[in-house]
């Protein structure tokens, strides 16, 4: 297989829609708008392009078009399943192509927006990309059939291949461009019964490996091209800091360096390599006018949130009347914190670009492509049909990469530059100006009679990514991805409150990372259960058991990780296992987590079992993978994971302080997927989620220490305190 | 200054200071780009190639003392028999995700196995855990070492 960055000469027309719009933003539906496919051959370049997502030429050659990127998440195979699937081609001999930005053909039904993330993309694109794929196989299969003049239905296709069932007469896709060309769509083509996927369900190769072991694979920041320059840059350490002076004497005189640019709110230094450049940057003398945010530290940060925490929130859900409740039965209360998160791709943010007078070229990876010709265009002062955004395979996104300051960023240095230029950010820029996850702060209140929860209270306090990032997701003062999984809480509580405090923390920029919203919500009520359940003398298993009657999907993975863990053995001493369970992504997961604790408080996970139900599985290997990659994403948060600020600044800089699990440090994972015909759930983040309250749990049962914020500070665990 | 270095096999020509690290003159100068630039400071084990056969982090090794030594990338390890098999274990497990650090990766594994052709779990530990990987490919990376060990057995 190939994947080529070529734009698509695919006809302008709209897929068929009808996705199934799901996940954290449950709560709103952008119209994707109707279909019309008509299918059209390009006379000058004799190709069959039924509709946005394939294309067949004479050779014969299936060129499929991925509307969501590659990141890591096997999505490309997915699609690439999915499409040949229904169109009955044969998957080794597909091309990949990047789709071109294009919000009316490629918009991810879920955000109304071209957008990858949310573990959205099999979800929402699953039911179109059938279509799609059934569509052109029915053409194909019309067409040759008209040729032997028999009736379509006496037709079969595989392969890549019509048959003529009675008579065994065959004609290759290839074959059929012309004729099939000429047809109109049928609509309502029926999908294939899943009993009949030959593809789905299997575990097939992943597509876009074999080049990634040998260093043949072209990430953004490989993009290469005669005449390149390179460039690197400092941004104001402060957060909203501008830049007052600079001294350049040392830094010219350095071999390689060709220039330097100072913008309002960074230097960037051009060089005829990295090295060049960022030796350049360090001979700058650079004053910084700091601005508003030069004494910001995190206390700051948290005494805001904590004191806004304290206030009622907008109502996000309510059952039952949890007021009434609040002098019956017992009390129990917590409050759980969050810490700011940076996203760590291992590929660092970079972005090349070539402006001219007429035309902005932008070679990037980008989990959003038309906003970031959107955003090129802009920063150019040129229009969008001006801007080609050349896109590739992602080193890493989580979430990152759905932002575009780097583009901006590097279209306004590229405007100042003669020529390509590749602006790479170190490590340390990447991790300073990063777009953090947001600090929460949940406060969580309950009633209980005997061992039942009566009633509870939920107030999430925390930034709203949703309210910048998609406006229309942000309803009444609600942002429906900071309540996931907490408005929707599987927990069947007769009297339940759920709230939403938006609060905006001073200087730090927040954005989406991987898991979103149920990070925090899960964390915050798995964490709050496993207390419950010590306070009532019951097994956190069975506690939250008899809790969960309304959603037998995770009542069966709670049986089934309590099976397969081990639950309720006898363990050594310090040692303690852990469970959660979350409804997230239309997933259902229950992780166990079986940890041993020093009395230093040092944390070693001896093993994870997790018990997966995501309905109907594309590639259940790429599931497990993203199992294992997930749970490792989110232990890595769980024991290292927090960016403070001092002084306006961040903290961390690098690896060493900005700490990643390592293959010593990761523990044995036993994943069980459940067997499911339901549609389709998220896998790439709910995966991330359920392991930091397993962890903080398993510690809990090992220990008697009840953390309530992460990351796991080992200081509390060796002083036996919740907070400092 | 003209340095002159045996990449993969070949002798390559270039102007670059001495103490410019390998990983920048690989990348820009050579294009060389399948070795990666992570972190700059050897925290992370992206840039990782071989030199006469041990890992090195490229980003912080200088180019000036590298001449009359052989230099192996990633675009050259499949050449050598530890790393044709590491590669194919690679495929054969699924290891990749994004792939970014994955050059690093096996280039590492590839030196493991060839110092030591039946590595155990602390081998391992030992050897790769030099080597991030955000994706959290880890578990397999474990299984495909240990694959490729007993391939290369056969």
């Amino acid at each position: 297989m190939t994947v080529t960055a070529q734009s698509s000469k695919v006809s302008r027309r709209r897929v068929l829609g009808g996705a199934l719009a799901t996940g954290f933003v449950f709560a709103f539906h952008l119209p994707v708008g109707a279909a019309k496919a008509s299918q059209a051959k390009d006379p000058a370049d004799g190709k069959f392009a039924p509709n946005a997502y394939i294309r067949i030429d004479e050779s014969g050659q299936v060129t499929l078009v991925m509307p969501q990127v590659e990141m890591g998440q096997g999505i490309y195979t997915g699609v690439a399943t999915i499409l040949a699937e229904e169109l009955d081609a044969d998957l080794t001999q597909v091309v990949l192509e990047h789709a071109p930005p294009d919000e009316k053909l490629y918009a991810n039904p879920s955000f109304g927006i071209q957008a990858t993330g949310g573990s959205t993309s099999v979800r929402a694109f699953w039911t179109p990309l059938r279509k799609a794929g059934a569509t052109a196989r029915a053409i194909l299969i019309k067409a040759a059939a008209d040729g032997w003049q028999v009736t379509p239905e006496s037709c079969s296709a595989a392969d890549g291949t019509v048959v003529h069932n009675a008579s065994g007469r065959k004609l290759r896709y290839g074959e059929l461009v012309d004729p099939a060309s000429k047809l109109s769509p049928p609509s309502d083509v029926p999908l294939k019964d899943p009993k009949d996927f030959v593809l789905i369900g299997k575990p097939l190769k992943r597509l876009d490996t074999p080049d990634k072991v040998n260093g043949k694979v072209i990430y953004g920041i490989d993009a290469m091209m005669p005449g390149l320059k390179f460039a690197t840059l400092a941004q104001c350490p402060v957060f909203g800091g501008k830049v007052a002076n600079i001294d350049s004497e040392a830094a010219v005189k350095i071999p390689g360096v060709r220039q330097i640019i100072a913008l309002d709110d960074l230097v960037a230094v051009v060089g005829d390599h990295m090295w060049a450049a960022k030796r350049g940057l360090e001979a700058l003398k650079i004053t910084w006018d700091e601005g508003k945010n030069a004494n910001i530290s995190s206390k700051d940060i948290w005494d805001h949130l904590r004191a806004a925490s304290e206030s009622d929130g907008v109502v996000a859900k309510s059952i039952g009347d949890v007021a009434k409740m609040r002098n019956v039965g017992d009390g129990y209360d917590a409050s759980y914190e969050m810490p700011f998160l940076a996203h760590g791709t291992m590929e660092p943010l970079n972005c090349t670009v070539h402006v001219t007078s007429n035309s902005c070229d932008v070679w990037v990876g980008t989990q959003i492509i038309a906003r970031a010709r959107s955003v090129a265009a802009k920063a150019a002062g040129l229009s969008e049909d001006r801007v080609t955004i050349h896109q590739h395979l992602l080193g890493g996104g989580f979430g990152r990469r759905l932002e575009v300051d780097m583009i901006a960023t590097a279209v306004r240095i590229g405007s100042k530059v003669d020529g390509p230029v590749k602006i790479v950010w170190t490590r340390e820029e990447d991790i300073q100006h990063d777009i953090y996850r947001p600090v929460y702060r949940d406060n969580i209140s309950t009633r209980l009679s005997g061992d039942k929860v009566i009633a509870l209270k939920y107030r999430v306090a925390g930034s709203s990514v949703i309210a910048r990032w998609l406006p229309p997701g942000f309803q009444k003062g609600i942002d429906t991805d900071a309540v996931d999984s907490a408005a929707d809480t599987p927990y069947d509580i007769p009297n339940l409150q759920v709230e939403y405090v938006r609060v905006e923390p001073p200087a730090v920029p927040t954005g989406f990372w991987r898991g979103v919203g149920p990070n925090n919500n899960v964390f915050a009520i798995e964490s709050f259960m496993d207390e419950l359940a010590r306070k009532v003398n019951k097994d956190p298993i069975a506690f939250r058991r008899d809790m969960l009657g309304k959603t037998p999907r995770l009542q069966h993975v709670l049986d089934l990780v309590a099976e397969k863990s081990n639950w309720g053995q006898p363990l050594p001493p310090r040692v303690g296992r852990g469970v959660s369970v979350q409804p997230t992504f239309n997933t259902s997961i229950a992780t166990v987590v079986e940890a041993e604790v020093d009395t230093g408080g040092d944390v070693y996970i001896r093993q994870v079992t997790l018990a997966v139900d995501c309905g109907l599985v594309v590639n259940p290997d790429t599931v497990v993978a993203q199992v294992e990659g997930g749970m490792i994403f989110g232990l890595t948060a769980a024991l290292y994971g927090e960016i403070t600020l001092d002084k306006g600044r961040v903290q961390q800089s690098n690896f060493h302080d900005y700490r990643m699990l390592r293959i010593d440090q990761v523990p044995k994972i036993n994943i069980h997927l459940v067997k499911s015909g339901e549609a389709p759930g998220g896998i790439g983040e709910a995966s991330v989620v359920g392991g930091p309250p397993a962890l903080r749990n398993a510690i809990y049962a090992a220990t008697g220490v009840a953390l309530r914020r992460l990351p796991i500070d080992r200081r509390l665990i060796a002083e036996k305190k919740s907070w400092l | 200054m003209a340095t002159t270095l045996n990449i993969n096999g070949q002798e390559v020509s270039f102007d670059a200071p001495p103490e410019m690290p390998l990983l920048w003159v690989l990348r820009d100068v050579l294009g060389l780009t399948g070795t990666k630039f992570g972190c700059g400071m050897a925290q992370c084990g992206a840039c990782t190639v071989h030199i006469d056969g041990k890992p090195v982090r490229s980003c912080v090794l200088p180019v000036g003392n590298l001449q009359r030594r052989a230099i192996t990338t990633i675009e050259g390890i499949g050449a050598t028999p530890a790393g044709a098999s590491v590669q194919k274990a690679w495929l054969d497990l699924e290891v990749v995700q994004c792939g970014y650090c994955q050059s690093g990766q096996i280039m590492s594994a590839a030196a493991l196995l060839a110092s030591t052709p039946d590595p155990d779990d602390s081998d391992i530990d030992a050897a790769m855990a030099g080597n991030i990987c955000r994706c959290g490919t880890y578990v397999r990376i474990r299984a495909a070492i240990k694959q490729a060990a007993s391939a290369q057995k056969s």
